[in-house]
């Protein structure tokens, strides 16, 4: 518990400080600034939360992917570690996009759901990211389950595009009502700029919850490490659990006693 | 010690394994020459198993290295893979393949030149050249660890790593065996193996070691040890002491 | 390879899971019929998707017990000590799955075609079948070599499996579709994107399968 938390903790607290006062302009801007939606009224609203979440979803699994990519080639525990912290932000985010995209569209296409493009894609997303922590937690030992991970984290990270293009094409099929079109490079500046400041505020926001993450897998992982060292070099039981058969001192002084036999026998 | 040239082939350096719970060795450290035939001694549970794995390259340790020819073994598995030998508890034998379709499998996936003759050679070594085209699945047990010793040699692995290899053979399968572990030592490998069957062992080997609670207590010369020091030793467990 | 061989053969010989994988198949097609209105308008549509939840499901079964019967038999630890690439290994079971699964398709597709005279043995449906069971076998003996190790292996590995696979399932299910409409010019699309998918996975896959196999 020692150099963990020890460590000058001021770049992060100025990027909380950061991330708060972002957010918090572009909460405001969000709600009371921006003028609402023409054709959809205040629901629209939640468009500013809602975009910047799907962002960082993905990001949140792009990073699992470094981490992963990282595993693969140097086995280290801090690539692994970092696509950990990443997992359960990218899980929380993917699932908040789906909540928001919900409740955004309820009361637009009077439906809880639509099977728009970008927000299938987040759904199949969200099993994905449901697959690495089930994955993790069923494979038994640390090391392999950060194997296992890293394999998922690889290979989904590397499907998700191609999902969302069939998905794309596949939708195309079957047009439904409107698509949630807001984000087109034709929004007046208004929009643009809480976007803009909203996705600033999101992403620092994540940055930050990343390293604070990251540090609470690392002690847990030095937790692990410490426990396993001092059951590895905990005493056993006495030498040679041998009953007390009695024997003839002659046959017994052959052996000589366990300590100095331990060890190469070679010179 | 032995006689013969003293090339280090295998190496454990403070090497520890825990699985969950227990730990199954702890600080081992012992190194296996050419032309040793090291027998490994031990009580159930004492972690036999979990070492020879770890020599085979099996099971990776918790800490601690191992070397093999030179090279870290998990580092170049390969390479230390093709000079390996191993018959563990379980035979790797497929079922539905016959006796020479399996062991032409192992040849091919080792590399072995000439595999249709090693693998006819190999056959006749352990006696099954007769059953060469029967499906492994009708074997019996003790003919079928013949097969898994076949392919233990298959490749002239420099060091032969036997689990119990003398389980459920009969007296011609030791006979069998004791040559095969002769062969070895003959030709400038080592092996190393366990048996609950103490005379067996004692016969075959050149070095004892016994393993207890995951760590060596003893580790000397054959010709060092008395029989009924080594028994006293593993007491508390039944132990076969006559091979029949 | 003399992986696949090998494959091939031992389950051919033990002739378990292929059998029951051919007739899953084919009791999920009759089923389809039940469950879904293959009279109407819709059929085209629904009768592609049918067809193909079929092979999904049966080729799942297959995918999982593969494996599975190597790990508990023992013989997946002496398959790891032979000096080979793990990706060979891969390769090898990769292949001799795909061969699985082609031929439960082989037996079910004119079953299927006669059963609901739908043109299934057109040849572009037999080439989408061959490249979609591809990438499902690439992604699913990954899969299944990663979850068999768990407790759980026979839920563990569709949950992984599916949401990766919907761009095959998606494509295939398109394409059939398309060719039961008599709209084949439009398949191709899909064909170069699965196509491509399998390039891409079989490759990922090989690569990565030493994380795999390890202990």
């Amino acid at each position: 518990m020692n150099n963990v938390q020890r460590r000058s903790d001021l770049p992060t607290q100025a990027l909380g400080l950061m991330a708060t006062l972002i957010l918090s302009v572009g909460i405001y801007m969000a709600f009371v600034y921006v003028p609402a939606d023409r054709v959809q009224g205040d629901a629209q609203r939640i468009f500013y939360v809602h975009v910047p979440m799907a962002w960082l979803a993905y990001l949140a699994f792009a990073v699992i992917f470094v981490g992963s990519v990282g595993y693969l080639w140097k086995r280290s525990m801090r690539m692994d570690r970092l696509a950990r912290a990443s997992a359960e932000l990218g899980f929380l985010f993917t699932t908040l996009v789906l909540v928001t995209g919900s409740i955004w569209g309820r009361p637009i296409w009077n439906a809880w759901w639509s099977w728009d493009a970008r927000l299938t894609t987040t759904l199949i997303l969200w099993f994905i990211y449901l697959g690495y922590f089930v994955l993790r937690s069923y494979a038994g030992d640390r090391e392999r389950g950060a194997r296992y991970a890293a394999v998922l984290g690889i290979v989904g990270a590397i499907d998700i595009p191609i999902i969302h293009l069939s998905v794309t094409w596949w939708r195309t099929l079957h047009p439904e009502p409107i698509v949630l079109n807001t984000s087109g490079p034709n929004l007046p500046n208004s929009m643009l700029a809480t976007l803009l400041v909203c996705f600033a505020g999101f992403t620092l926001l994540y940055i930050y919850l990343l390293v604070q993450k990251y540090r609470v897998e690392l002690v847990r992982d030095t937790l692990a490490e410490r426990e396993m060292t001092m059951m590895l070099n905990s005493r056993p039981h006495a030498h040679g659990s041998t009953s007390q058969v009695p024997t003839s001192p002659s046959s017994r002084s052959r052996i000589t006693t366990p300590g100095d036999t331990v060890g190469a026998s070679e010179d | 010690m032995t006689g013969g040239p003293e090339t280090v082939l295998i190496q454990l350096e403070h090497v520890y394994k825990r699985f969950d719970r227990t730990v199954a060795l702890r600080d081992v450290c012992f190194s296996i020459a050419a032309g040793e035939s090291i027998a490994l001694l031990g009580a159930n549970g004492a972690g036999k198993t979990t070492l020879l794995r770890t020599l085979a390259t099996l099971t990776r340790p918790t800490r601690g290295r191992v070397l093999a020819f030179g090279v870290d073994a998990w580092v170049r598995k390969a390479e230390v893979r093709r000079r390996v030998g191993v018959v563990a508890h379980q035979p790797y034998i497929y079922p539905e393949l016959s006796c020479r379709e399996n062991l032409l499998f192992f040849a091919r996936m080792f590399n072995v030149s000439g595999a249709e003759g090693a693998v006819e050679a190999s056959l006749r070594r352990v006696g099954l050249a007769n059953r060469s085209h029967d499906r492994a699945s009708a074997l019996s047990r003790g003919l079928l660890q013949r097969l898994n010793l076949a392919r233990a040699i298959l490749h002239a692995p420099a060091v032969l790593v036997l689990d119990e290899p003398d389980t459920g053979l009969d007296v011609a399968g030791r006979r069998v065996l004791a040559s095969l572990i002769e062969e070895q030592i003959a030709r400038g490998g080592s092996v190393i193996f366990t048996s609950h069957q103490l005379d067996f062992a004692l016969d075959m080997a050149s070095r004892v070691i016994v393993i207890s609670d995951g760590q060596v207590e003893v580790d000397r010369q054959r010709d060092t040890v008395e029989r009924v020091a080594i028994i006293n030793m593993l007491a508390g467990e039944p132990l076969a002491l006559v091979s029949s | 390879m003399a992986l696949v061989w090998k494959d091939l053969v031992v389950e051919l010989r033990g002739r378990e899971f292929l059998g029951a994988m051919v007739a899953f198949a084919l009791i999920t097609i009759v089923t389809l019929n039940f469950a879904f209105d293959l009279s109407g308008s819709e059929r085209e549509a629904s009768g592609a998707g049918g067809l193909w939840i079929a092979f999904l499901f049966s080729g799942t079964l297959g995918l999982g017990r593969s494996i599975a019967v190597e790990r508990d038999r023992g013989t997946l630890e002496g398959l790891s000590l032979c000096p080979v690439p793990a990706g060979a290994i891969f390769l090898g079971k990769f292949l001799s799955n795909l061969a699985f699964i082609l031929i439960v398709q082989v037996v079910a597709l004119p079953v299927f075609a006669a059963l609901y005279n739908l043109p299934a043995l057109r040849p572009l449906v037999l080439l989408i079948a061959l490249v979609g069971a591809a990438g499902f076998a690439a992604l699913g003996t990954l899969f299944s070599a990663v979850s068999a190790s768990s407790r759980s292996r026979e839920i563990l590995m569709p949950v992984l499996l599916f949401p990766l696979s919907i761009p095959i399932v998606i494509g295939t299910v398109r394409v059939t579709t398309l060719v039961f409409q008599d709209r084949s010019g439009e398949a191709w699309p899909w064909f170069n994107l699965l196509a491509a998918f399998d390039v891409v996975f079989v490759s990922l896959a090989y690569v990565v399968f030493d994380l795999v196999l390890e202990d």
